[in-house]
């Protein structure tokens, strides 16, 4: 497939991924302020903290505040990680590859793309009880997630794609548990009091884990928590889980078994063996923040590395 | 409110395309009449707002920009159709086909013998001051001697009821798409309509358009690109849609690449051989080794690729030379010359301004008559001398002193009109037709056509740019 398409569609899955996570955020957040006590310190610092745009967020608006952070978060055209921005970039990469997706795919882009638009200009974010908003658009994400599996042949496209939306999810999922995890860490190691119940709760609600999690370990405790997010196997959203589906996804395009044949697979390979092997009592001895802050750095390595053998456009001509 | 009550309807003097003066409804538009009556005005309002809705969701807009904010907006799409009758269609179709066959011709030897200037049918000086002229493609001999493969022409019909070539836009004629998803709006619509009537369909198009640019390649297995300007482009809808249908890629200039003049994409697998370009960018854009040196929009080295014949190229460069609008009034001439016939499907009597009588005739008249850049479409660069204030008058007659080749004039022609929704009820709006024309091994003409509306009351530009919508249009079965 065009290059200039692969990189498209690969984009319009991350934005997608980065919407659906965003408005999961929100929504573990609003319900997370409703039973805390009045004297908590608030939570919605450490949210913008999460997604990295805290710096702009300050430089905009100053102190953290609950309608502000949902607009900024939601609806604010000054953010480029918004989720109108991210739909609205989504939705331009949509029409890049227009001819390559399905019409179905197409048009739940475009709608979920009004949706939001039509959610900001009824100022949705002001309302007291926003979570319907959060609703409709972690739904309508899902719904595309639906369409494009049931529509998309498995085909380079479908790959790209997949690669897109893993790799921010992964990105997500760290950035979840560096930020709630040291937060919440000075309490105690297993978790006690309600309140602490409360928050690690709504920690792996955030990244849609909790009901997984229950079933694997029952009891909510730290280092399994930790462990959960990052090492396990068979849940969606772990981090390794979405390296081990990159990696499919990878080997699928460049047709490769054993080994590897770009640099994006060599890179790859090397993170999520680290992964594969690591114990996360040591990664908790060691450091767990440094730990995710390595992950986070070596998996943009891995993102540059696909842009540089797969859509580089320069790239490619030089090479042939 | 507004009402559904077409008793009251009034054709205002022009020709209607569904009443007669009368008010007597034609007998090819009786079931739509009675059809409408039926639904009454709320329920036609609640479709045309469901027609709208389904146009955003299909995604049928195109920016508008303006104050450094793009604007998204959709070519409207009024419910009410324009219906063709089989017999009016007929004739069209057999006026258009003499038409392309003989510009193709025409465009042929103005790039190889030069017949027609030889025998000074056309003055020599008319063409090759054209800017559309492209010396660059002197001598070249494109498959099946094709020039033209798709052409979009623009038809009127005047107070007489007479249909006229009012422009034959031969270089890269768009709105195709909207005459098909167009359709697949109004069959949810007016279902009931499409049983009874016969309208034919128009859902090959896409089909026909594969199999015509396949047919223009020797070989079995072909390689087809169509090569946009890119998503700002107002277009760009329609190029992506036109890929899709086909199954064939959509390419910007920068993911061709030529090497030892073949053309290639730049794909995740290395280099991959294109055969067919369908191209939707301008001829001085294709390649700045050529032609505008600025554009960023082409391939360097796509011109002598297709040179030698390594790559087609659909429209082929240089087809412009013929929808100059000077050189629009001697296609009477250019169909005689070649065909031995008499023109089928008549023009808009047009004035040359190069041409000292008429250039005098159009000074003095302005104030009646239509004065159009030779070189310029979409509605832009004319003058509507009716509907001009003396001031505007006279920058034209201004402009066109310092360059008579530039312009041409013709008498204002109040465009048919078709019952339309508006704010007041159901009102006659003035239309165009653009029937869609492929010409591959031989020339196939698809059974309906994008009908352009001026939705502003009274006026006569239907341009998209300039408040025109569209209808769908049905062209009706024996």
């Amino acid at each position: 497939m065009l290059s200039r398409v692969a990189d498209s569609i690969y984009w319009m899955n991350r934005y997608i991924e980065r919407a659906e996570n965003y408005a999961r955020f929100l929504d573990v957040n609003f319900n997370l302020a409703l039973e805390l006590p009045v004297s908590f310190t608030t939570q919605w610092e450490p949210l913008v903290v999460t997604t990295g745009d805290w710096k702009l967020y300050e430089s905009l608006y100053g102190k953290a505040e609950k309608s502000k952070v949902i607009y900024f978060m939601g609806y604010d055209e000054k953010n480029p990680n918004s989720i109108l921005n991210a739909l609205s970039n989504a939705r331009e990469n949509a029409r890049v590859v227009r001819s390559d997706i399905t019409k179905e795919v197409w048009e739940q882009i475009n709608h979920l793309y009004y949706l939001v638009r039509d959610q900001k200009s009824k100022k949705r974010w002001a309302k007291k009880d926003p979570r319907k908003s959060f609703d409709e658009i972690k739904t309508g994400c899902q719904l595309l997630y639906g369409i494009f599996d049931a529509t998309i042949s498995r085909t380079d496209g479908w790959h790209f794609g997949k690669i897109g939306q893993l790799i921010e999810r992964a990105d997500k999922t760290s950035r979840v548990l560096d930020v709630k995890y040291h937060i919440l860490l000075p309490s105690s190691n297993s978790v006690g009091s309600s309140l602490d119940l409360i928050q690690w709760a709504a920690l792996l609600k955030s990244v849609s884990a909790y009901d997984m999690y229950r079933k694997r370990f029952g009891k909510l405790q730290t280092a399994s928590i930790a462990q959960f997010l990052i090492l396990d196997e068979d849940f969606p959203r772990s981090m390794l889980h979405c390296l081990t589906r990159v990696e499919n996804s990878l080997k699928a395009i460049t047709g490769n078994t054993m080994g590897y044949s770009t640099g994006a697979e060599r890179q790859l390979g090397l993170l999520k063996s680290q992964l594969e092997y690591a114990d996360i009592n040591e990664i908790i001895e060691t450091g767990l923040h440094e730990f995710l802050d390595n992950f986070q750095f070596k998996l943009n390595e891995v993102s540059s590395s696909i842009f540089e053998t797969f859509f580089s456009l320069q790239n490619i001509v030089n090479q042939n | 409110m507004a009402r559904l009550n077409l008793s009251t309807y009034d054709t205002k003097g022009f020709f209607d395309e569904m009443f007669d003066e009368n008010l007597e409804v034609n007998a090819h538009y009786s079931l739509l009449r009675k059809r409408l009556e039926k639904i009454g005005w709320k329920k036609l309002s609640l479709l045309q707002q469901s027609t709208d809705r389904a146009q955003m969701s299909i995604g049928m807009t195109f920016n508008v920009y303006s104050d450094n904010q793009g604007i998204e907006r959709i070519l409207h799409l009024d419910v009410i159709p324009r219906i063709i009758s089989s017999a009016e269609w007929e004739y069209l179709e057999q006026g258009l086909t003499q038409r392309i066959i003989a510009l193709n011709m025409f465009i042929h030897d103005l790039y190889n013998e030069q017949l027609i200037l030889k025998d000074k049918i056309i003055p020599q000086e008319l063409v090759f001051s054209s800017a559309t002229y492209l010396k660059q493609c002197q001598g070249l001999q494109p498959p099946h001697k094709v020039w033209c493969h798709i052409t979009g022409t623009d038809i009127i019909r005047g107070d007489d009821g007479q249909f006229y070539v009012l422009e034959d836009n031969l270089r890269c004629p768009s709105g195709v798409s909207y005459m098909l998803e167009n359709r697949e709006i109004l069959k949810r619509t007016f279902p009931e309509l499409f049983e009874k009537l016969h309208v034919r369909p128009v859902y090959d198009y896409s089909h026909n358009l594969r199999d015509m640019l396949e047919a223009m390649w020797p070989a079995p297995k072909v390689s087809i690109v169509v090569l946009t300007p890119g998503i700002y482009n107002s277009a760009y809808f329609e190029h992506a849609y036109l890929a899709q249908q086909m199954g064939a890629e959509l390419v910007e200039g920068k993911d061709l690449v030529v090497k030892d003049d073949h053309v290639y994409m730049i794909s995740t697998k290395g280099l991959e051989p294109v055969h067919v370009i369908y191209r939707r960018v301008d001829d001085d854009f294709i390649d700045p080794k050529v032609f505008r040196k600025d554009s960023m929009l082409g391939t360097p080295g796509l011109f002598e690729a297709y040179k030698k014949g390594n790559v087609v190229l659909v429209n082929a460069p240089g087809t412009g030379v013929a929808d100059d609008k000077a050189v629009y009034a001697y296609i009477p001439k250019i169909i005689k010359y070649y065909l031995g016939e008499e023109m089928l499907l008549p023009n808009v009597p047009t004035y040359i301004c190069a041409e000292k009588d008429d250039l005098q005739y159009v000074l003095e008249n302005i104030g009646q008559l239509v004065v159009k850049q030779t070189d310029a479409s979409g509605g832009y660069g004319m003058l509507i001398g009716p509907k001009s204030t003396k001031a505007e008058q006279q920058e034209f007659i201004k402009k066109i002193k310092n360059n008579p080749r530039n312009y041409i004039a013709q008498p204002t022609i109040n465009l048919s009109r078709v019952p339309t929704l508006s704010e007041d009820g159901i009102e006659g709006r003035h239309v165009d037709l653009r029937p869609y024309i492929l010409y591959g091994k031989e020339v196939k003409i698809i059974p309906g056509g994008l009908t352009r509306v001026a939705l502003k009351k009274g006026s006569l530009v239907v341009n998209s740019s300039q408040g025109g919508g569209s209808k769908d249009t049905w062209i009706l079965g024996e």
